[in-house]
């Protein structure tokens, strides 16, 4: 008898004792109730209970409110705020009237972080690398972004983001919870919870994280970005890492064999068996099928992270840093094998661009370490047929100033945080391909057209998974909260 | 009618009962907005009750258009009292909401049965919706003639009469207990056993389990006072205080780093320690919560008493160049306002801070009026890297000699440590209400008030923190000794009388067993606020010492476990799961108190989240030799990157004020327990204390079982052990297990001349024993 098999069948064996006849002594409802927001046990096709080994097989939804047109969704967060003057947004006044004081009445009343509040003057400055028209939408893409510029058709940049915050660890919680403070789920966590996972054998909510070469000691991360805030802790992201242990103690001690843990194994479920009969604690299933899940990682996780079977011509298309494990190609097509395997949800963070100093460099190598497999994610999952129901999302937590920060020099300048517009770009899942949405003023300061606020960047997003988002929502401490606080409107201009 | 009364005559609703506090009791619930299944089969009460039956629904499912925020109030109509709930409405004031004793005339009535979606209420657009079940009891409600009630939690606790006590209650605990076990038809259960009863109480007590001498000592002790002298010894245990300051290290969110951006280090600890002395000089609560509110405004203020208020700088302070300061600092001083609200008094304070709040009476001017308790301190909103935060106190060898030498001051030898405390600013500063909860945008000024739904402040109490403490223990203050009794109650049984520990608002879960908890509040206040006595008592009774065994009937009957007919069996907390396994070897270093240190993680999770900031949490340098096995208690707190394996088991992040874990069971929690190295190192060491001794193998695997487990195991289950031990010697002569590679995980020696392969069968095993759900319950 196969391995596999055997588990099932123990597994079947142990919850088929421990519920047999209890639903009709009216636990079911108690049962079928759900902690944390986690459904613990589920019917099976015949009608009986069983524990729950899972990330969360079914989410907490009966059924979606509309229908989905992305099943899942890869975020490639650049963290730091890459700046939208030298990617996206193409300002050739500023570059007319560089140096020039940034007019007050454009700034009207904008409030400056403290690193560029006492500066005297706000010298403007554009772009030092160039900008063409691509694809059928002529969208202006720079030349630091050559391999995203040939698949404008695929993409709708959005130039019109903006958000509240203007410092880092606020605007990034900001973004990936619905609030500046921290203590909120995260995107991936509510996802886990309304709508569960599509693979019992991996979280519904990963997480991969790559340092920039464009600010290398840049600023940091921090692992509540990817916590499950009050909801039950199965829906934390989980974080998949180029070390020993791809998983955090996923490894088995030294010196042990699978046959050896597998015998253990069977040891404790055997003996937490025995122990159910006699004090009758369905908890004790729970924790029998817990460990069963466990296992199934320590076969499922590496099997996943293991790349080296993947074709050259894909290394060609990701970039020979796709070979290296831990930088951001090998986490894209770390990034295309989960979403491949069902995985809901799939964050990733590349650090360093948060470009205050020395931009034009620090740009350049940043842009260069993300751009061809940003484009090759989206290539990839396109020839194999995955693109049409996987949402791709790249930008960062905001902007950057159209005035220099420090002093600006002929060939040097740097730019501070700015909230008030920013570009960040979609791909896939029911977003309408080669669109450019929205328009800032010719300062690229403010926003003349199409504004789209953090809310409503999340509330579209969960829209295309078929969540209204305003429905998605759990009570704590006495108030339903929601990924989209109490605000949100669904950008549908830009949906296929 | 008695309030319980109230709660027994749904007896015939029991299913219902159970969902609706699961949910609640699970610190948050489904989505959807109703509440679960239509039960319109259940039978309604014969007397609607407006505590137990209706507020609840009004005020989840209608407060937040019609109740006490002003500000939202929809059409004029609000429902949380019953003058504006009567009230006529409309241009002609000819209809009203709630006209009592008439349905027909309601027209509340009317519109939650309204057919057409663009009447009814709930509105489709507030994604509410009421049950059949829910809309009956209203009209029967309003039938019977709509009585409104004062929130049960906001009128101070009263004197109440004892029931009956049976051949079973050992105290009045189990008088109260047992009467509502016969209203719902249930039995107590039996007593656990001896050896099932100590484990229990050592780990609710200290954190630890019981040797086998203690036990064994316990089994043959057959006089009355036998229970009774194992909970003396434990209360007066160094760790039952560590135990007690470990729960308190959520309620402050102590950290070890100020938690935000580059996360760097600060002095705390020495406030742990204070925290830990506390609960060793058993303080009543009442000085212990006084000093840390106010420590530096007692009259000729002792330097103990200042380091106790460092209790309200333990929230988060960020060091991020370029945020705006006043922003920060108003955080701070929310951070304080709503740790208060929570630790305290049980209430949601930040829900009043954008506007009124929604469910309780606390509008977003008393909100503020608390705020500016807590404004007052000569502080900064950004702080640089590398500098302690004013105001601070600066410790030295010279005070830890004299009145503070409770502060392991060993390792900080010649240094002087700064220690982050609370101060008043001579001209208090000026208080607004912010408008919508921003910093910038002040509205009216506000002075130092307490909101008037619960007690008047006092005129003669000083308007500030010392006054805000002694109205907290004022004999008619409804909520603290309630809360704080809750809170050991959930220590002792897994869950409080009230499931909502950190909620007794409108939203909150009502509780249980109303005249219990207000007999062992009375009882708590009127006897010097003594924690360790009231553990004791609870300890006693005859309820805490029933078994947990399930029976189909009380899982049918009862699956949560409200009404206490056994008692609950409860995962042990992350600490516990640790320290355990670090007794059980032997390696547990029992120092007290000192700076925090950093036992085994993963490599590389500090360094791979690390920013430019550097410092010293930019990377983990793991510590040395007794460093490795302190209880984790003293495991260095890193908010922005806990300790995993401590969070896997829910533990609380320390981000804010947190007075009830999440108990889950995670495949996650599964890798820990296997694959941590700290947790096999434990297994070998305990192992080898065996190998090369006089027993037999059978022996020592028994000898084993019972450390980990606190009972012998059944043949069956030695048989199980027997049997791994035997593959793994097996596996061993096949190489398939390496002992070379397993001993040498953690730092440890392994002793020279031991039989190695022994070692390393019986570590297996012993690993195996460390894994098992009842190693890891207390039950």
């Amino acid at each position: 008898m196969g391995e596999k098999k055997i588990i099932k069948d123990r597994a079947l064996n142990l919850n088929r004792r421990a519920f047999l006849g209890k639903t009709a002594l009216g636990i079911g409802g108690a049962a079928l109730a759900t902690t944390l927001g986690y459904r613990f046990f589920s019917k099976d096709a015949s009608g009986e209970l069983v524990a729950q080994s899972g990330f969360g097989t079914k989410g907490e939804l009966d059924a979606l409110h509309l229908p989905a047109k992305a099943k899942r969704v890869i975020y490639l967060f650049q963290s730091g705020g890459p700046s939208q003057y030298e990617l996206f947004d193409y300002k050739p006044l500023l570059n007319q009237r560089r140096g020039e004081d940034l007019p007050e009445s454009v700034r009207d009343g904008q409030r400056l972080t403290g690193m560029t509040s006492n500066q005297e003057s706000f010298p403007m400055v554009g772009s030092m690398f160039d900008f063409k028209q691509y694809g059928k939408s002529g969208a202006w893409i720079s030349d630091l972004l050559p391999y995203t510029a040939k698949m404008a058709d695929d993409i709708c940049i959005v130039k019109s983001m903006y958000t509240e915050a203007i410092n880092h660890d606020p605007a990034i919680t900001f973004f990936q919870t619905g609030s500046q403070q921290p203590g909120r789920p995260s995107i991936g966590s509510w996802l886990s919870y309304g709508i569960g996972s599509e693979n019992d054998n991996l979280p519904a909510f990963t997480v991969l994280l790559s340092r920039g070469t464009g600010r290398p000691a840049g600023q940091p991360l921090y692992t509540r970005l990817w916590g499950n805030g009050f909801l039950h802790s199965l829906h934390q992201g989980v974080q998949f890492r180029a070390a020993k242990d791809p998983v955090l103690y996923l490894n088995d001690p030294n010196g042990m064999s699978k046959a050896g843990k597998r015998e253990m194994l069977d040891r404790i479920a055997a003996l937490n068996d025995k122990h159910y009969q006699d004090f009758g604690d369905p908890e004790i299933q729970s924790r029998i099928a817990q460990y069963e899940m466990a296992y199934r990682m320590q076969t499922s996780v590496p099997e996943v992270m293991d790349i080296s079977g993947e074709p050259d011509y894909i290394y060609k298309m990701y970039g020979s840093e796709a070979r290296k494990p831990g930088t951001y190609a090998a986490n894209c097509l770390l990034a295309r094998r989960l979403a491949e395997q069902g995985v809901r949800f799939i964050q990733l963070y590349h650090m360093g661009w948060d470009q205050h100093f020395n931009l034009p460099a620090a740009i350049e190598k940043q842009a260069k370490d993300v751009d061809q497999a940003s484009a090759a994610l989206v290539a990839d999952l396109k020839q194999r047929g995955l693109l049409e129901d996987t949402l791709i999302i790249w930008g960062g937590e905001f902007g950057r100033t159209n005035y220099s920060q420090g002093i600006l020099t002929d060939t040097d300048y740097g730019r501070d945080h700015h909230p008030r517009s920013f570009s960040m770009w979609m791909a896939g899942g029911g977003i309408k391909p080669g669109m450019v949405y929205g328009e800032t003023d010719d300062f690229g300061y403010n926003i003349t057209e199409n504004p789209v606020h953090v809310h409503d960047f999340q509330a579209t997003m969960l829209h295309l998974l078929g969540i209204n988002h305003e429905k998605l929502t759990y009570k704590y401490q006495g108030r339903r909260f929601r990924l989209t606080d109490v605000h949100g409107k669904l950008v549908k201009d830009i949906l296929a | 009618m008695r309030r319980t009364e109230r709660l027994r005559t749904m007896g015939g609703i029991g299913l219902l009962c159970g969902l609706v506090a699961f949910m609640a009791c699970n610190q948050g619930q489904k989505a959807s907005g109703n509440s679960g299944s239509d039960l319109t089969e259940v039978r309604l009460p014969e007397k609607v009750d407006f505590t137990f039956d209706i507020k609840p629904i009004l005020s989840d499912r209608c407060f937040a258009c019609h109740g006490p925020d002003q500000n939202a109030i929809e059409g004029g109509l609000s429902l949380h009292t019953a003058e504006t709930a009567y009230a006529a409405l409309g241009e002609l004031k000819d209809h009203a909401a709630i006209v009592p004793g008439d349905t027909q005339k309601s027209s509340l009535v009317a519109r939650i049965n309204a057919t057409d979606a663009t009447l009814r209420m709930p509105p489709p657009e507030s994604n509410l919706s009421l049950t059949d079940y829910e809309k009956r009891l209203l009209e029967k409600w309003i039938e019977q003639g709509a009585e409104y009630k004062p929130h049960w939690a906001f009128v101070a606790p009263e004197p109440q009469e004892v029931p009956t006590k049976t051949d079973w209650a050992q105290n009045e605990i189990d008088a109260f207990v047992f009467e509502t076990l016969q209203e719902k038809g249930l039995q107590p259960s039996d007593a656990a056993s001896k050896e099932k009863l100590i484990r229990r109480v050592s780990f609710d007590l200290t954190g630890l389990p019981p040797s086998p001498k203690d036990i064994a000592a316990f089994v043959k002790d057959q006089s009355a006072k036998a229970f009774e002298k194992v909970v003396d010894r434990l209360l007066a245990s160094q760790d039952y205080a560590e135990h007690m300051a470990a729960e308190w290290m959520d309620i402050a969110r102590y950290a070890d780093t100020h938690g935000y951006q580059d996360d760097f280090e600060r002095t705390m600890w020495p406030w742990r320690d204070w925290v830990i002395h506390a609960f060793n000089e058993n303080l009543s609560y009442k000085d212990f919560v006084t000093q840390q509110l106010a420590g530096d405004l007692i009259p000729n203020a002792s330097l103990d008493q200042i380091l106790a208020t460092g209790f309200n700088r333990n929230h988060k302070i960020t060091g991020e160049g370029g945020v705006i300061p006043e922003e920060y600092r108003v955080e701070y001083v929310e951070d304080r306002t709503n740790t208060f609200g929570t630790a305290f008094l049980g209430l949601t304070m930040e829900c009043a801070r954008c506007h009124d709040h929604k469910y309780d009476p606390i509008s977003q001017k008393e909100h503020f009026e608390l705020f500016s308790f807590f404004n007052n301190v000569p502080e900064a909103g950004l702080v640089p890297s590398g500098v302690i935060p004013v105001p601070v106190i600066n410790l030295s060898q010279k005070e830890v000699d004299g009145v503070l030498d409770f502060v392991n001051f060993t390792k900080s030898e010649g240094k002087t440590l700064p220690i982050m405390v609370m101060e008043e600013m001579e001209k208090p500063r000026q208080a607004y209400i912010l408008n919508r909860g921003l910093y910038d945008q002040h509205g009216d000024a506000v002075a130092p008030n307490t909101p008037k739904a619960l007690l008047d402040f006092p005129a003669e109490f000083p308007k500030n923190r010392l006054g805000l403490a002694q109205w907290l223990f004022h004999s008619k203050n409804p909520l603290t000794a309630r809360v704080a009794v809750n809170r050991l109650w959930q220590r002792m049984f897994g869950q409080g009388l009230v499931a909502s520990s950190y909620d007794f608002g409108n939203q909150g879960a009502l509780p249980t067993h109303p005249e219990l908890l207000d007999y062992l509040a009375l009882k708590f206040q009127n006897e010097g606020w003594d924690m360790k006595a009231l553990l004791k008592y609870m300890a006693l009774s005859a309820t805490y010492q029933q078994t947990t065994k399930l029976s189909d009937e009380l899982l049918e009957k009862d699956p949560e476990n409200l009404w206490l007919a056994r008692a609950s069996r409860l995962r042990l907390p992350a600490e516990t799961i640790r320290d355990q396994a670090l007794l059980l070897s032997g390696l547990l270093h029992k120092e007290v108190g000192g700076p925090s240190v950093k036992p085994y993680q993963p490599e590389g999770i500090w360094e791979e989240t690390t920013g430019g900031g550097g410092g010293t949490t930019a990377s983990y340098v793991l510590g040395t030799g007794n460093e490795l096995y302190r209880k984790s208690l003293y495991t260095f707190w890193k908010r922005t990157v806990p300790p995993p394996s401590m969070m896997t088991f829910d533990a609380s992040s320390r981000d804010i004020c947190s007075v009830k874990r999440q108990e889950t069971n995670t495949p996650l929690q599964a890798l820990i327990l296997l694959n941590d190295p700290q947790l096999i190192e434990a297994a070998r060491v305990m192992a080898q204390s065996y190998v090369g001794g006089p027993s037999d193998v059978g022996n020592q695997i028994s000898s084993i079982f019972e450390k980990a487990t606190s009972r012998k195991p059944q043949p069956e289950e030695l048989q199980q052990l027997e049997a791994f031990y035997a593959d793994a010697l097996q596996q061993i002569e096949a190489q398939e297990l390496l002992p070379e590679a397993y001993l040498s995980i953690g730092m440890a020696q392994v002793p020279d001349g031991i039989d190695k392969k022994q070692l390393t069968a019986l570590a297996v095993t012993v690993q195996t024993i460390l894994n098992l759900d009842e190693t890891i319950s207390r039950g």
